[in-house]
């Protein structure tokens, strides 16, 4: 306990304008909006207006530098038109399908493993969640070398184990090149599965599993009674994050492959870059972009509700 | 021998799956740190068992450092990502603390809002964001991306603070304020010391993220002395055909350890963090 002066003494009382200022800030309503304010102009600056704006910019023809003209809905009609995207609308919707069931099912398995009693077990955590938390270029980078046509240590080890006689062009054919992509994604996204269910699992007590096991349950039966009920409502938020960033990933796929072999490997988010960014059609850019909204608004939607529900 | 059975399961179920994924998630880590220490003529050797350095050496990492701007990289990155976390969390605590634990109008329409700014991807944005940078004549500064990383950082911010603050008792607060301890007063020595813990979560993963980002930095920063190592490693380090692979190994190792680093030491806060959103315990 403090003994001391300042414990003793109150707050002299405030007088006339001060006190009736400082009753206005003391409101809820007044309080809350000055603390919001700041936070809320600046995400309708810097998020809301870019959004509306990309809107704006899909219905113009416009370069870089130059004044646009308004051509109504004639981009994505063109789009609508033009083999490549729907090529890149297939490539999206496979990479993002095929990606998340490997994390899906990997990351179960790593939390299912994570989750038995051993020594070292935090520091495996840490270890097995740096895929993750390392910028994903610099990662991708390393992915690069492995991948490499020519000295691809896979194809090293393959060759000199005798299982292949030839090289295979990881990045450079169109189906092994998808494969890479995805390989490389689910590395890097299935610890943030793992350790998030595995945190999940270390809510259900022991004991639960025991009192099943003594009533002559099975450990299949305990896995799909007791484990997997707890883990679904997890599994369903990780998973719609997840899909949200994969269905729109830009880094990896635009360092690993920029999107070739001939498109084999281009998302949404890559092409739109191509176009928008390094061939300098914004309107045409922001429209690819905007191709993306009804899959992720309804994604989007759902997660926002769910989130709020608690 | 009861011993031995036990230990077989245990084999299956615990330490070869472990094996297997220790060793899946940390051979590229291991590769990056090989490659940059082989000289070239074993880099570009097939036939040279690759899996270990024969004749290490550093050549790489002087060559990084005199060649080109590494280490301005790297301040340009750690600069950045330390201010957007400070602005971030700032922001972020600001729109939390009202979410959680007062009543207003607006209150349901802003909570829904950061919600959904959260789950907005920046490949949405980022061609409209190229225009209005352009117009605001910051291509080619640091503001650029100080601007913009906290509208992916704001939004997580707020939302995981959220949770912290809701979980703090409401008379402790009442307790301050009848002491004569204002709004603010009672936000800044009350809630906010009691919520330490989701801080360190939420600056920990801010800063995590506004290191990874790319996008941004890729599109506003084009001259060498404002990139950032993500950038800087992936447009000077390959030219056109020519990947110069050990100094991108050292560059993307160089890069990667000071989030390692801070990581190591906050491993708990950042898991928190990671799944504040999903798992109630």
């Amino acid at each position: 306990m403090a003994v001391g002066p300042a414990s003793i003494a109150r707050p002299a009382p405030l007088a006339g304008r001060a006190l009736r200022r400082r009753s206005l800030l003391e409101r809820e309503g007044v309080f809350s909006w000055l603390m919001l304010a700041p936070g809320v102009l600046f995400l309708l600056a810097f998020v809301a207006y870019p959004f509306f704006y990309g809107i704006f910019l899909s219905l113009q023809e416009r370069r870089v530098a130059a004044a646009g003209t308004f051509v109504g809905l004639a981009n994505f009609a063109a789009l609508m038109h033009e083999p490549v995207f729907w090529q890149v609308a297939k490539n999206t919707f496979v990479y993002t399908i095929v990606a998340t069931i490997l994390k899906m099912v990997g990351g179960l398995g790593m939390a299912l493993v994570m989750n038995q009693h051993f020594r070292g077990r935090n520091l495996a955590r840490a270890f097995l969640l740096l895929p993750f938390i390392v910028p994903t270029v610099l990662s991708t980078v390393a992915w690069m070398w492995i991948l490499d046509p020519t000295f691809s240590v896979i194809n090293w080890t393959l060759l000199n184990t005798g299982l292949v006689k030839q090289n295979f062009s990881w990045l450079g054919n169109a189906t092994l090149a998808m494969v890479s992509i995805i390989v490389v994604n689910t590395w890097r996204g299935l610890p943030f599965y793992g350790i998030t269910l595995l945190a999940g699992l270390q809510t259900i007590p022991p004991d639960l599993y025991e009192a099943a096991a003594i009533d002559g349950a099975t450990l299949t039966q305990r896995f799909w009674y007791i484990t997997m009920p707890v883990l679904k409502p997890i599994l369903i938020i990780v998973t719609m994050f997840s899909v949200i960033f994969t269905f729109s990933d830009f880094q990896l796929p635009y360092v690993l492959t920029h999107g070739g072999p001939a498109n084999a490997t281009h998302l949404f988010a890559t092409w739109a870059f191509d176009i928008g960014m390094s061939g300098g059609q914004l309107g045409m850019g922001a429209a690819v972009a905007l191709a993306m909204l009804p899959a992720l608004a309804l994604l989007i939607v759902v997660l926002t509700l769910y989130l709020r529900r608690d | 021998m009861v011993g031995a059975r036990a230990l077989g399961g245990r084999m299956l179920r615990l330490y070869l799956p472990l094996a297997f994924f220790l060793v899946a998630m940390l051979f590229p880590f291991y590769w990056m740190a090989i490659t940059s220490i082989k000289p070239n003529r074993e880099l570009y050797n097939a036939r040279i068992m690759p899996l270990i350095v024969h004749q290490p050496v550093l050549k790489h990492y002087i060559d990084l450092f005199e060649q080109t701007n590494f280490l301005t990289w790297t301040y340009n990155t750690m600069l950045v990502a330390v201010v957007t976390t400070v602005i971030s969390l700032v922001l972020g605590t600001m729109m939390a603390y009202p979410l959680a634990r007062l009543q207003f109008p607006g209150a349901a329409v802003v909570a829904i809002g950061v919600a959904a700014t959260y789950l907005v991807p920046q490949p949405l944005l980022f061609i409209p964001m190229a225009d209005i940078i352009n117009r605001l004549n910051l291509g080619n500064t640091l503001s650029a991306v100080m601007l913009t990383y906290p509208t992916l950082l704001v939004p997580f911010c707020a939302w995981l603070l959220m949770g912290y603050f809701k979980s703090v008792p409401r008379e402790l607060e009442e307790a301050a304020r009848i002491d004569g301890a204002s709004r603010f007063q009672a936000m800044l020595r009350v809630v906010l010391p009691l919520c330490t813990p989701g801080l360190l979560s939420a600056g920990i993963f801010a800063f995590t993220l506004a290191q990874n980002e790319f996008l941004y930095a890729l599109i506003f920063l084009t001259k060498s002395e404002v990139r950032t190592v993500p950038v800087g490693a992936i447009t000077e380090l390959i030219r056109g055909d020519v990947f110069y692979w050990g100094q991108l190994m050292a560059a993307a190792l160089l890069g990667s350890i000071p989030v390692a680093v801070i990581y190591s030491f906050f491993v708990d806060y950042y898991v928190a963090g990671l799944t504040a959103g999903s798992v109630k315990s």
